[in-house]
Order: structure tokens, then sequence, then C-alpha cells
């Protein structure tokens, strides 16, 4: 499969999705859209036909507010209908909520409130070990994220169970809702930090899939600790009038904007084909 | 006088089916001591987790190993888990949905002098808020043992308040009456019902007993399932006796006593008059002279029912 071509594809929905329902977290969508087209549609053993096979590898969105990011995945990879989704996303009475919500199918846990995703991995990986079974556990966060103390809990425990299973990104755009992260609450040698701590710690540039796919086959190789990868991605990556700016964390796009980004996203698409 | 303690049974209970379940996992946070798992640590230790000084990651780790099929007991000091993590309990496990068992030991003020940083005097109030989250306080070791059976069998959330001490047995090893979600009548009368749980349970039937000697006929109620409350025999209380008196070890706004009230007030009006600790730190002291202080004894709930009667 062309990985490139299917990520401006998935960013396509998720702007449409948040234009059409005129809500959403539309920066972090684009910043973390690559990581997930090369778990979903290359690296994890993932799929609608698998939801219930216990040796399927288990996915949490920790920075939950990128949801429609993964809700374009699962729609696409055919956990439910985009129709539906696109219909109803964030509406009344709508199974399709504004953070990832296990009552929808390809949905593994319920997150939003950040800083628990980690942990929750971390017992999924530790359950994969007691059972012995092979599955691997990925774990998205972001960086404004990493300001949340219950992260360091696990941070210690993934690397005191030695679990190397487990795979955690950090989708590093420098952006959080009030400014960047160095103005907020400084989250400098995110590298350091985690290594200090026992991480396998992978630096990439997040939004190239080529890097992103070695990576993560680095991590599966790398055994008796788990790896994080910094993903030093560009918030809003792909739509130009969004990259890098604070106050698209989540602005919906106008329709002369909306018209535009899929202007633009239409051209990267030709690249590809 | 029994010696063993609601804790250390909840621990038999566990290594008895550890040893044909191997989904049974129990979480600790450097709590095994306190908690009576030590000896499940040391006979199931592949299916035991040490988490550390993390009452946070207890909770979300015992939610990612129930999210893969375990059936996950989170044991810490009440005080912690009922508020520190309370989040995880909401998001991770409640909302999540996943099958943990929240094991919320050595609660209310059984830690007494240790003051209000160890307190659970607030837990009832905080997890009982929770959609999906049920609430019990057991009374006996007998009761606990039936209760954690239960709990076994099914996939929900639930919190357990047990206390750090041995406490008096209202039930006997041939006696135990039980039915999940049910309350349990300790004793029928038809002046004024006495609606207890947890530690108080053994003071209100104690209270029964010395009302019948004066001439008032108590109903004692144990309501060990707080959430779901046992609403069919609040309201029949409400119906069948004059007054209703709650028992608590608890703070006064949050509690059992005020979901009694609630749902009396709005289906069957009687009077309903709260016994629970104050809305303030407690006084420095045992569990027992903490009671007594407040007046949560047998003495006490008769001075009360007697105070109202006339
Ligand atoms: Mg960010």
């Amino acid at each position: 499969m062309n990985l490139k071509l299917k990520a401006v594809q998935i960013r396509k929905d998720i702007v449409t999705l948040v234009h059409s329902a005129g809500t959403g977290h539309i920066g972090g969508d684009l910043s973390v859209t690559d990581i997930l087209v090369d778990l979903y549609y290359k690296q994890m053993h993932v799929g609608p036909e698998l939801v219930h096979d216990p040796n399927r590898d288990r996915f949490v969105l920790s920075k939950g507010h990128s949801v429609e990011a993964l809700y374009s995945v699962l729609a696409d990879k055919g956990y439910f209908s985009k129709e539906e989704l696109h219909q109803t996303y964030s509406k009344f009475g709508s199974k399709y909520i504004g953070h990832p919500n296990n009552k929808v199918n390809g949905v593994e846990m319920n997150t939003g409130s950040l800083g628990h995703g980690l942990a929750v991995g971390v017992g999924m990986a530790l359950a994969g070990k007691m059972d012995g079974r092979p599955y691997r556990v990925y774990v998205v966060l972001g960086d404004g994220e990493m300001e949340e103390g219950s992260n360091w809990e696990a941070i210690t425990a993934g690397a005191h169970y030695k679990l190397d299973n487990l795979t955690a990104f950090v989708d590093r755009n420098r952006l959080q809702i009030s400014g960047t992260t160095e103005e907020v609450m400084t989250q400098e040698k995110q590298e350091e930090r985690w290594a200090a701590f026992g991480w396998n710690v992978l630096s990439i540039p997040g939004n190239d899939i080529d890097a992103i796919d070695a990576a993560v086959t680095k991590a599966k190789a790398t055994k008796g600790k788990p790896t994080v990868i910094i993903a030093n991605t560009t918030k809003g990556c792909g739509v130009s009038y969004i990259e890098n700016q604070v106050a698209w964390h989540h602005k919906v796009p106008t329709d002369a904007e909306y018209a535009q980004a899929m202007q633009e996203l239409q051209a990267q698409e030709a690249q590809y084909e | 006088m029994n010696k063993i303690a609601n804790k250390q049974v909840i621990c038999d209970i566990l290594l008895q089916h550890a040893a044909t379940d191997k989904d049974i996992v129990v979480l600790c946070s450097d709590s095994r001591g306190s908690g009576s798992m030590t000896d499940f640590a040391k006979k199931f230790p592949k299916q035991f987790v040490e988490v550390g000084i993390a009452e946070q990651d207890l909770v979300s780790i015992s939610a990612g190993l129930a999210a893969c099929g375990k059936k996950a007991f989170a044991v810490s000091p009440a005080s912690f888990l009922s508020t520190r993590s309370m989040e995880q309990a909401k998001v991770d496990v409640a909302y999540s949905h996943t099958n943990v068992k929240l094991l919320g030991i050595s609660g209310g003020v059984s830690y007494g002098a240790l003051g209000m940083t160890h307190h659970s005097a607030t837990d009832i109030a905080t997890l009982g808020s929770i959609p999906g989250m049920r609430v019990y306080l057991p009374s006996d070791r007998f009761q606990t043992a039936k209760l954690i059976e239960a709990l076994l069998k099914d996939q929900d959330p639930a919190y357990i308040r047990v206390g750090r001490n041995a406490v008096p047995d209202v039930y006997s090893e041939a006696q135990v009456p039980f039915v999940l979600n049910k309350a349990t009548l300790v004793r029928d009368g038809q002046d004024v019902t006495l609606i207890a749980c947890g530690e108080m349970v053994n003071a209100a039937k104690e209270a029964g007993a010395l009302l019948a000697k004066q001439g008032v006929s108590a109903r004692v109620l144990d309501m060990y399932c707080v959430k779901p409350l046992d609403k069919a025999a609040v309201l029949k209380a409400a119906k069948e006796t004059k007054f209703i008196v709650t028992i608590e070890e608890h703070t006064m706004y949050g509690g059992m006593g005020s979901m009694v009230s609630q749902l009396v007030a709005a289906e069957a009006p009687c009077r309903v008059l709260n016994m629970t600790l104050p809305d303030a730190p407690v006084i420095t002291g045992k569990s027992q002279e903490v009671f007594d202080y407040y007046g949560l004894n047998a003495a006490g709930i008769v001075k009360q029912v007697l105070a109202v009667r006339k």
C-alpha cells in the first residue's frame, strides 16, 4: 500500500469531518495522522475481523482529542461506516463522541482526560506477558500531555517491568492549547527524560512515514525495555494555514478555508498517485 | 472476640480462587502488608503486580489488565484510592467498563491517630457519585467472604471498603444471610428502622437489643450495598416503621444516609436522622474512641431513637 497517499486521503477525511461537524481538534489530528497510518495499515496486527482476537495488537490514543484522526482511520479500515460517522459525529445521541469511546467498534479504551493511556497500556502489556501472548501495545501521547505527572508513574512501571511489548509515541509538535510547550511548561530534553527512566528512545521526523515505519520496526526488535518514539511533528501538517498555528488547536475551517485545504490536499494526493 | 480482619478474609478468598482462575490478578501500591496481600504475593507472584506508591497508575494499570481479560483487584488504602485515583476510577474503570474491583483497605477512620490524610470518610461520596461504580461496605468477615465470592462472578466495576482492624461478628459461620444488592435484615421491628453499613452494623444490632429492653421495637438493616442501594428495603422501612435512623462511618454529606434521605423524601416521606462523622477533621483517637466521641455506638443510637420518640 502507498502509505503516503493513504495519509493524504485520511487528512482529507479529517478536514471534511471537522468542517461538516463544526467541531474537532484539527491541529493535533493532522500532526498524528502519519503515525496512525503506519500503525493501522502496516505495522499493527489489527482489523475489523480481529476485534475479538485475543492476539490482536492494542492501540490506545492517550491524546484522545485527536479522535477525528482515529475515527477517520477506523472508518476507512471498515470498523464502521464512514457515512454514519460523518452524519452523526458529535451530534445528539451519537456514540461517536468527541473523544475515543469503546462503544465504537475498534476503540480499545475510553480516553480524553490526559495522562491515563500510557498506564492503561502498561496494564495491557503486562497482561500480554502474563498470558504469553504475542500482541504488542501502542500508545500515542501528546507533548503537552507529558506535563501530566501520572505519565511518569507509568514510564517508571513500564521500564521496571521491562515491557518490550509496549511502544509509546510522543506527538512532539511543540504546541498545546495556550501556546508553545516551551512557553507553557518546558518539554525540552524529552529524549533524555525517557532515557533516564530506562526506556529505549528513538527520535524521528514525525510526519515522515518511512522514518515512523523504521522506528516501529526497531521497537519490535528491542528486547528487555519498552520503546518510546519521539515523533517530531508539525501540528496541522498538510494544510498550509493550519501548520504550526496555536490558534488551530481546535478551530473549525470556514467554507473558504475548507475549500483551500481540500485543494492543497488534492495536490498532494496527485503527487503520490 | 473475632481476630480476623475483613481484609484478611478477602485475601483468603482470592487465594482459594487464584489457584484455578489464572485471570485473577491482585495489584498493590506498596500496600501488600497493610492490605493483607503478602500471602497472595508469595503464593501467586505471577498473578501479583506491585505498582509502587502510585495510586493513579494502580487503577489505570488494573484497567489495562482487565481490558485484556484479567479480573483485577486493586488494593490500596481507601483514603488514597477514593480520592487520588478518583479520575482513574471514573474514566478507566467505570466509564470504560473494565472488570476492576477497587479494594479500599483501612477505610473510614480506622487509621485512627494518623489523621485526616489517612481517613476515607468521603469515599462513598466520591466513588459513589460515579455512574456505573458500585459501592460496598461489608459489616463482618462472614459477609465480606460472601460479597467477594459474589463479585468474583461478575464483570462490573465495584469499590469495596473494609476497615483496618478485626471487627465483632454480626453473623455466624452457620448463618450468613446474603443476597447481592439486597440489604440484610439483621433484626425485625415496627417502631423504628436503623440502617447501617460497614462497622456501624454491629453498633446498630446492639442498639436494637438495648431498645427492645426498653420496649422499642427496632428493625435493623445491614445496607452493605450502599450503591446500588436496596431501595425496596428502605421504602418498606419508611412505610412500616415510624422513622429511620442511618448510621455510617462517613461524613454527613453524600454518604449512605444522604442516599436514604433522598429516596425517602421523594417516595415515602418520613423522618430520617443521619448519624455520621462531622463535616470536619475528626478528633484524634482510635476508631472506637472516635466513634464513642461522636455517639456512633449502641448507646448513642439508643439515645437518638429515644429522643425522637418523645
Ligand atoms: Mg502538542
